[in-house]
């Protein structure tokens, strides 16, 4: 144990800290210490603690017991303007924008700089733009509505925000889990800046690379508790995925079976949208799992939506199994055999306020009903049969789907369309803010739904996954495919050079370009 | 900077259909008049433009917020019944008494004179902004639905000006009436200022009516920085992501109750014009319920989102002004009165879908549902 390394005086200390949820426990007796000037990464499956950790020390929700002390006075925030002004500020996973606001709006909004009692938009559109200037992404303009603003570009906003408010502990829950490659790199040289300046970071992330990168330090929670606290390099990631989830894992991705020539099942031809499709040629074969990758934003997620039927103006031909479809709307993408698991699961994915049960059985409402009326026997018996199968942790199928963490959200997400028994699935970067244990089942499921024939297009931006799920992978570029890579070739050099665009390592290669 | 011009025009297309349309429908309508772009019809067009222009204004602060109000023409009409009382402007006061049950309450006499029309005034205007104070705190309080309850202190508020006013009457000095529904000359000769209003400087702006002076003043010095306020920017905050206003530390409870408030005050601002404009006060709970459904499609063709978040009242004083030309136009054209609503209808309808027009040019349908 590495104890000793935490004897340097702490700027947040949690002692004793219990919280419970309508009797269920969410942290029990935590013991938590951070300092100044460091990067602490708090690491746990979903339902490890980590939010709620999160919450009691941004003021959200109080702690049921325990004493929590900031610089050495004993303080507790009735709510997250407390904790503010005390200079805790958080980044939280559910953005925390006001879409209809304009940019500049939202990162000052909780004290817009004023002139004779009112606010002085001109003051407060130069501070916008210093603050985005200051993490390197002055191309936002801040009198842009954040609702116009790609999910990527509205996290920056959300940073900018919390910059603004001059944190003392900074916070950051899945901070750059839409962040384009280059965006994070920005965020990176930020966090070092400001960890320089003597602040406190909070770090909670599901990227493992990310957190060995950037942490000085890391803690795992699992179930409500707080297992162990180590510094840098002491432990390996093999390691420390261990001590998440409490079990031994043998290998993260599910063996990729070789295969023939596979019988075609999705053809895409010279496929041209808007701006941001130009002329993408794809197949998928039967059994397959292609991946797309390249930076964020070169046109993957328009693809998806185009072969969804959500974009109107599409050129070009898309063939299944042989025959020519033209899907004018998700219901016709759907009527043959499309399925489309989408970017944003809480607003695109599900109906929050409805229950599991309800979420699971939309998509697939005709197969379940004689004539116009629900077949109720057999929509219960699907429900069930759909819970079993991707093993959704759940209290009742009646509770409403926003209680459950969003790993299991996101199964719901996927059983909802296997019920329709797809023959192409879509898949939008579906791994996005989920814990580690629910990530390799959503893998070996993945692979589960191929090998019983279904063709796979999996949008990530996680080079590691793609290189480990995909049996090939597409880089796109400028609304084009760049380059097709499998076998050998399907390593993250590769990836990141055709990312760029650029013609670095030879076939074969690996590691020419990490120069 | 032309970018900056571009994304602000953007934002604000609705506003800018609603001035557009109006703008041609009412140049139509001058020509088309025999006496077009004269003071006179300017001056009457005033008149039955305010008091929709205040409700459309009352409406659009509860919209912001994601709220409706479905108080607001109750809330108008109470205040122009309480107006018809205290607006007499008899010189020795008015004796007010409470009858209850055959009780008979003395409650003192209610200054006259100037001073107590301007008192009169203050009191009006306070009773508009309390009873939307009252329905403020229902909703945040009570933790009601803001269409619930402002459906149920509506009916209060009717109740009360039915206690009030059981049959029209009431009486309004006549002076006042005939400063505030005429032009700034006519205003400026009833209070003797500038002359009796002869004054040569005061000429070239003696043509306007006064009711659009009133309405460039309270948009100017209520609405505006209002707008421009750390409450008023929390309505916008609290209409487009409500949890996102919370968590931002911004004081939401205090938003909303200032958002019902300020309908409140508006909508008395408009009860008294329009005791002012007929003399009298009257319990009409059709002319109520007629006020808040015009009040709610002035917000809309005005631009003003009804999920909150994004809109002005400034677009809905143009929306109730479209509104209002439409009628207008019935009585150039001499059409049967019994089929303005049939009409009036198809026009609305009209009217909103240029509005939605912008939809078809989306290239990315998932975008109509954000």
């Amino acid at each position: 144990m590495s104890d000793a390394a935490l004897t340097s005086p702490a700027f947040l200390a949690l002692s004793g800290i219990s919280k419970r949820y309508a009797g269920v426990r969410a942290l029990e007796g935590v013991d938590f210490a951070c300092e100044r000037g460091k990067i602490h990464a708090v690491l746990g499956e979903n339902g490890a603690g980590k939010s709620t950790l999160i919450k009691i020390i941004a003021g959200v929700v109080q702690p049921d017991a325990g004493t929590m002390r900031l610089g050495g006075s004993e303080v507790s925030f009735a709510t997250p303007s407390a904790a503010n002004a005390a200079g805790v500020v958080c980044i939280f996973q559910e953005l925390s924008l006001m879409p209809d606001l304009s940019v500049a709006d939202n990162i000052s909004i909780a004290s817009p700089p004023r002139r004779f009692g009112l606010i002085d938009a001109r003051a407060q559109r130069r501070r916008a733009e210093e603050l985005l200037a200051e993490i390197g992404c002055e191309d936002v303009n801040p009198l842009m509505r954040v609702r116009d603003l790609p999910l990527s570009r509205r996290q920056v906003v959300e940073i900018a925000k919390a910059l603004g408010k001059k944190p003392q502990l900074l916070i950051l829950d899945e901070a750059t889990s839409a962040l384009t490659s280059a965006d994070v790199e920005k965020v990176y040289a930020m966090l070092a800046r400001l960890k320089a300046e003597g602040v406190a970071i909070l770090y909670i992330s599901h990227r493992m690379h990310e957190v060995e990168a950037l942490a000085d330090r890391a803690s795992v929670f699992r179930n409500g508790r707080h297992i162990e606290t180590f510094d840098k390099g002491r432990r390996s990631t093999a390691d420390i995925v261990q001590l998440m989830i409490g079990r031994d894992i043998a290998a993260q991705y599910p063996p990729k079976p070789s295969r023939g020539s596979p019988k075609p099942m999705l053809a895409v031809e010279n496929l041209s949208w808007d701006k941001s499709l130009d002329g993408i040629t794809l197949r998928v074969g039967a059994g397959e799992i292609v991946g797309l990758g390249g930076l964020d934003g070169q046109g993957q997620k328009s693809l998806l939506l185009a072969l969804f039927g959500v974009l109107r103006g599409v050129s070009g031909q898309v063939t299944v199994e042989g025959r020519e479809v033209r899907p004018g709307s998700p219901a016709a993408a759907k009527s043959v055999g499309i399925a489309l698991v989408p970017e944003d699961r809480k607003t695109e994915g599900l109906m929050l306020p409805m229950s599991i049960a309800d979420n699971l059985v939309i998509a697939s409402l005709d197969a379940i009903s004689t004539g116009p009326l629900v077949d109720r026997a057999r929509e219960n018996e699907a429900i069930k049969r759909a819970i079993a199968r991707l093993q959704i942790k759940i209290g009742a199928p009646g509770d409403a789907v926003s209680t459950l963490s969003g790993g299991n959200q996101q199964k719901v997400v996927l059983a909802k369309w296997l019920m329709t028994d797809p023959r192409i699935i879509l898949l939008n970067d579906p791994t996005r803010g989920i814990d580690v244990g629910t990530k390799q089942e959503l893998y070996r499921l993945m692979r589960e739904l191929a090998d019983q024939g279904a063709a796979i297009l999996f949008y990530s931006t996680d080079y590691d996954e793609l290189i480990g799920c995909c049996d090939r992978v597409a880089i796109m570029y400028d609304g084009r495919i760049v380059r097709e890579l499998e076998g050998d070739d399907l390593n993250e050099t590769n990836i990141i050079a055709s990312a760029l665009n650029i013609d670095a390592a030879a076939p074969g290669t690996p590691g020419a370009a990490h120069a | 900077m032309l970018d900056d011009v571009a994304i602000r025009i953007r934002q604000n297309i609705g506003i800018v259909t609603a001035v557009l349309l109006f703008s041609i429908l009412y140049l139509l309508y001058n020509l088309a008049h025999p006496k077009g772009f004269s003071s006179a019809v300017l001056v009457q067009n005033g008149d039955e433009i305010f008091a929709l222009a205040m409700l459309a204004m009352a409406q659009t602060v509860p919209v912001l917020a994601s709220g409706l109000d479905l108080s607001v023409g109750a809330v108008m009409t109470m205040v122009g019944c309480f107006a018809s009382y205290l607006l007499t402007g008899a010189v020795d006061g008015t004796p007010l008494h409470l009858d209850i049950f055959g009780l008979q309450l003395g409650l003192g006499t209610f200054p006259g004179g100037i001073s107590g029309i301007l008192l009169g005034i203050v009191v009006c205007l306070a009773t508009g902004a309390l009873a939307g104070f009252i329905n403020g705190c229902i909703v945040v309080y009570g933790r009601i639905q803001p269409i619930i309850a402002t459906l149920a202190t509506g009916a209060v508020y009717i109740g009360i000006a039915l206690f009030l006013r059981p049959t029209p009457g009431g009486k309004i000095d006549e002076d006042l009436n005939w400063a505030m529904t005429n032009s700034l000359g006519d205003f400026a000769a009833t209070v003797h200022i500038f002359d009796d209003g002869a004054a040569s400087w005061f000429a070239p702006v003696a043509w306007i009516p006064v009711p659009f002076v009133l309405l460039v003043l309270i948009a100017l010095l209520v609405w505006v920085p209002f707008r421009r306020s750390v409450l008023g920017r929390a309505v916008y905050a609290v209409g487009s992501a409500e949890g996102a206003a919370y968590m931002s530390g911004l004081p939401i409870d205090r938003a909303k109750i200032a958002a019902f408030t300020l309908a409140g005050f508006f909508a008395g601002c408009g009860g008294l014009f329009l005791a002012i404009q007929t003399s009298s006060g009257n319990a009409d709970i059709p002319q109520a319920g007629a006020y808040t459904l015009n009040s709610i499609a002035s917000v809309v063709i005005g631009g003003t989102s009804l999920l909150g978040g994004t809109g002005s009242a400034i677009g809905s004083i143009f929306g109730a002004m479209v509104l209002r030309v439409i009628s207008f136009f019935f009585r150039i054209f001499d059409i049967a009165p019994l089929l303005q609503p049939l009409f009036e209808g198809l026009i609305l309808l009209a009217a909103v879908s240029i509005g939605a027009l912008g939809v078809l040019r989306v290239k990315n349908t998932l975008e109509l549902f954000r």
